[in-house]
């Protein structure tokens, strides 16, 4: 009787799932559409022009003649390393440092990292930018003291320095997130079972923390490997990275084709990269339960 | 069978943000003994093997290991291995090298390692879970683990914070007696920390019951039991009637105007005194025979015995006995000489021991509250 009853007031689990699933699905159609629009339509576009020709013909031209810019690619590859590395080299310890500290000089920490990132990019290379240019702060200062101004802009090592400026911050807090998350227990654990200092930081603090690293170093490496403007301003105009060619390449009709092919190679480059580094977070199993 | 002190704190004082946690404790503790420090949360018994273990700093004081002063020297060179509450077994390795991250850094060669590793978890019953990840585990098995991983370094002394605290009842009692069977085979020296007096009781050579960062007493489980040292030890410790009363003369104590015989003197005249009674070594007697009588004012059936809360002169004791009595009926409370415990006033005296706003639920709430506070 009871149970009768139960089933004609309650709509029976199937249908009430199938609910919301509808309701599920509807909350999804915005971003659906915004996905659609922005992002799903520009690729196909760019899929589209790097195998056409001018006319609209197919073809591979585009991509084999990327060939001349074999070089652009390995200097961006390059710089793109070498500034991830010196950010990891950075930024671990001091998320490490950041973690050790107490709560309200974690926040404290926590703001002075973030603070440049409320500023917008391109104003902070340009900041950066006048610091160091022939005419700026350091080079006047070093002039006044007699000593030889500083070639640092227009310099390999000037751009590599407005990468590792720019982007140091989201190397810092994945990294800093993952340490607070790191339970003190094992820390103390490995103590106990016989761990020195740097033997708990190689064995238990860096395997445990290395999601932090792997989110760091994709966010890091992601956006200096196609930044365009840190080596255009601290580049001087001098040095051509592959997002320098590709912003070149665009802004003339007759290049749109090679331009799109390009970024197609790029994007490749960076998904290729993205899978490496998700695979060796997986078989370190070093992700934070 | 007088064994050789293996840890001995002095004075050991610790304070956090102001606040004592341990005045002036001085311990010994003997070699190969299963030793367990008792009392509730907050009582200092964590911090004291905190600091046994190296992982805090004594204020002020001095730990001894084997007759060398160690106050100072880091755990990783401590002849001491932990199993931590919760385990903190590392979650990047798996069972077998959980178990061996002790033996590799001392670099000990793989075929030893391979050796040692699997003794261990023949020992625990985990035989065949080498591969497993940790985090795969059940508690009891993540428990298992912790005290091999902690084991295969051959420690002098292990120490146990609330290693059994996750466990549901029945695993409880099954891993207490595998500890203790461990703890012989072995030899090593345990020092295990809980607020669950049963398990004290039944697992360790000696107890030693803290409360407020003092040690309140130092004894084997039956003389804990028998002849605890003030109404703290006597109420944490089983359930216990705790009554005012005065010594007339040795061999002599009155109580609930009845003067009885008793075993305990070396008091001075009329000395003020604590009695303690346990519930169950009162007899239920018809109430013309008995020394006293009271109104019972409840009956609980436990299984093996009834539980009666009795009202003797408006003070409430508890009784454990076999004899079914109604409530509100009259019955005669016998107590034979040997039962009754005489203490010396203490802090704790008027504060314990009294049935008056017993109840089982109460008792099982504050339980749960210890155990959330830890």
């Amino acid at each position: 009787m009871k149970k009768h009853s139960l089933r004609k007031t309650d709509p029976p689990p199937a249908s009430r799932s199938a609910q919301r699933n509808i309701f599920q699905q509807l909350a999804a159609v915005p971003h659906a559409f915004w996905t659609v629009l922005f992002i799903a339509a520009p690729m196909l576009f760019v899929l589209y022009f790097a195998f056409t020709d001018g006319n609209g013909n197919f073809s591979f031209s585009n991509i084999t003649d990327l060939g001349q810019y074999t070089n652009v690619f390995i200097l961006s590859i390059a710089f793109a390393l070498i500034a991830t590395a010196i950010c990891l080299i950075i930024g671990y310890p001091l998320a490490y440092f950041m973690s050790r500290q107490s709560q309200r000089a974690q926040k404290i920490l926590m703001v002075l990292i973030m603070l440049p990132m409320w500023c917008n990019l391109l104003i902070r290379t340009y900041a950066l930018m006048a610091l160091l240019d022939n005419g700026g702060l350091l080079n006047s200062l070093l002039k006044n003291l007699g000593l030889e101004p500083l070639p640092i802009v227009g310099s390999y090592f000037g751009v590599i320095l407005g990468m590792v400026y720019d982007f140091l911050p989201y190397m810092v807090l994945p990294i800093f997130t993952a340490m607070t998350k790191l339970d003190y227990r094992y820390i103390e654990a490995s103590h106990d079972l016989g761990c020195n200092g740097l033997q708990t930081m190689t064995r238990v603090v860096m395997p445990l923390t290395l999601s932090g690293v792997v989110s760091g170093v994709t966010m890091v490496f992601v956006p200096s490997i196609s930044t365009f403007y840190i080596s255009q301003k601290l580049g001087a105009g001098k040095i051509d990275l592959v997002g320098d060619t590709i912003e070149r390449l665009f802004q003339n009709v007759s290049t749109y084709n090679v331009g799109a092919a390009m970024s197609l190679v790029m994007m490749i480059l960076i998904l290729i990269s993205l899978t490496i580094m998700n695979k060796f977070s997986d078989e370190e199993g070093g992700m934070v339960p | 069978m007088e064994k050789e002190i293996l840890i001995s704190l002095r004075g050991v004082s610790k304070a956090f943000d102001g606040e004592t946690i341990l005045d002036n404790i001085s311990l010994d503790i003997h070699d190969k003994e299963f030793v367990t420090l008792l009392g509730p949360s907050g009582c200092g018994k964590t911090t004291t093997l905190r600091i046994i273990g190296g992982f805090e700093t004594a204020d002020s004081g001095e730990v001894f290991f084997d007759g060398k002063e160690i106050s100072h020297v880091p755990p990783y060179r401590r002849l001491v291995n932990t199993v931590f509450q919760k385990y903190a077994l590392f979650p990047h390795l798996n069972v077998y090298e959980n178990v061996a991250f002790g033996l590799r850094l001392k670099k000990t060669p793989e075929e030893e390692i391979r050796v040692k590793v699997q003794e261990m978890l023949t020992m625990v019953n985990l035989k065949g879970f080498e591969r497993r990840r940790v985090t795969t585990l059940s508690g009891g098995q993540q428990q298992r683990v912790a005290i091999a991983r902690a084991l295969v370094n051959h420690p002098r002394v292990l120490l146990l914070d609330e290693p059994l605290g996750a466990l549901d009842l029945k695993l409880r009692k099954d891993m207490q007696s595998e500890l203790k069977k461990i703890q012989r085979a072995t030899g090593i020296t345990f020092i295990y920390v809980t607020h669950d007096q049963e398990e004290a009781l039944s697992m360790s050579d000696v107890v030693v019951v803290m409360s407020g960062g003092h040690i309140q007493q130092i004894g084997s489980p039956v003389d804990i039991y028998n002849e605890p040292i003030n109404a703290f030890v006597a109420d944490f410790i089983g359930e216990s009637n705790i009554v005012d009363g005065f010594m007339p003369a040795d061999k002599k104590v009155r109580f609930s105007g009845h003067t009885f015989e008793c075993m305990d003197g070396g008091f001075e005249k009329n000395e003020p005194v604590d009695v303690v009674i346990r519930p169950e070594d009162v007899d239920v007697v018809p109430a013309d025979k008995g020394m006293l009588t009271g109104v019972v004012s409840s009956v609980t059936f436990k299984g093996d015995y009834y539980e009666i809360i009795v009202d003797v002169d408006g003070f409430k004791w508890m009784l454990e006995t076999s004899d079914y009595a109604a409530p509100d009926t009259t019955i005669g409370l016998y107590i034979e000489p040997e039962a009754i415990h005489v203490m010396k006033k203490s802090e704790f005296s008027g504060q314990f021991g009294d049935y008056s706003s017993f109840s089982d639920e109460l008792e099982h709430l504050s339980d749960l509250e210890e155990e959330e506070e830890e």
